[in-house]
């Protein structure tokens, strides 16, 4: 029987394109633009099905399989909040396989800077009944590292 | 994680060469003197780091015959670290990949 657990995390990244708001939100807002570069690792995962509905209520989906494992990946989104060339706000459910992993609220924010545009994502997630991603120990020392780096600053 | 076992995973990692070692295992298992090689001192010097290393609950290791092998222990992250790591992996790797993207893209008219 599965053990049932919930664990709640939250983080945020930012980055700094040299490019205006505008082409920005468009790599997010069309379906050409967000497939250039929303998805696993060219090299390790196969894309198996995709679909984009880009407005408030609309849903995307995007599925993969990754080469090492034969394990499937599934994203599910559901768009909240559009905000053209400022904020997208979605919820996001993700399964490995049939496994059900996280649900995620995802905020996108865009900010007009000197020479560019600032981007935020926040994302707020309920990750459930654990799992063992073969990835994890590796990413978890860099974490580590990226966390004392953050003490430090 | 706790506060106190991130204390002592954090005091552990204050010092470079431990650093470095852990940099080191993230690449996979090591035996004791392979972990010693880059370093300028004593092998009595590394077990020393390494007993910290273990003691803050970030590096396992185990005798076999003559060697000794060292690995990282990924418990002592908490599994809502691996989920919020991973996810943000997989973030950076993808906004990275936008930004090359965006590059890619002429100014608009």
């Amino acid at each position: 029987m599965t053990e049932r657990s919930a664990a709640h995390g939250v983080f945020t990244i930012e980055r700094t394109y040299p490019h205006p708001p505008a082409k920005v939100f468009a790599a997010f807002a069309t379906e050409a633009g967000k497939a250039k570069w929303f998805g696993g690792p060219p090299e390790q995962w196969a894309e198996l099905r995709r679909q984009f509905d880009f407005r408030v209520g609309g849903r995307e989906h995007a599925s993969g399989r990754w080469a090492q494992t034969g394990v499937t990946s599934h994203f599910d989104c559901l768009y909240w909040d559009i905000v053209p060339n400022e904020r997208i706000v979605y919820t996001y459910e993700m399964h490995l396989d049939d496994r059900k992993i996280s649900v995620s609220l995802a905020t996108i924010e865009l900010e007009a800077v000197d020479g560019g545009t600032r981007l935020i994502v926040t994302e707020q997630g309920a990750f459930l009944d654990g799992y063992d991603d073969a990835g994890s120990r590796e990413h978890g020392t860099n974490f580590l590292m990226d966390r004392m780096g953050a003490t430090l600053d | 994680m706790t506060a106190s076992a991130l204390d002592l995973a954090f005091q552990a990692l204050a010092d470079p060469t431990r650093r470095a070692m852990v940099e080191r295992l993230g690449r996979g298992p090591a035996s004791v003197s392979d972990l010693a090689e880059p370093f300028a001192i004593s092998l009595p010097g590394v077990v020393q780091h390494l007993k910290i290393l273990e003691s803050a609950g970030l590096v396992r290791s185990e005798k076999a015959g003559r060697v000794r092998t060292c690995r990282l222990e990924p418990q002592v992250l908490g599994l809502a670290e691996q989920w919020i790591n991973d996810r943000r992996h997989d973030w950076e790797r993808r906004l990275d990949c936008l930004g090359d993207y965006l590059d890619t893209l002429g100014d608009p008219p």
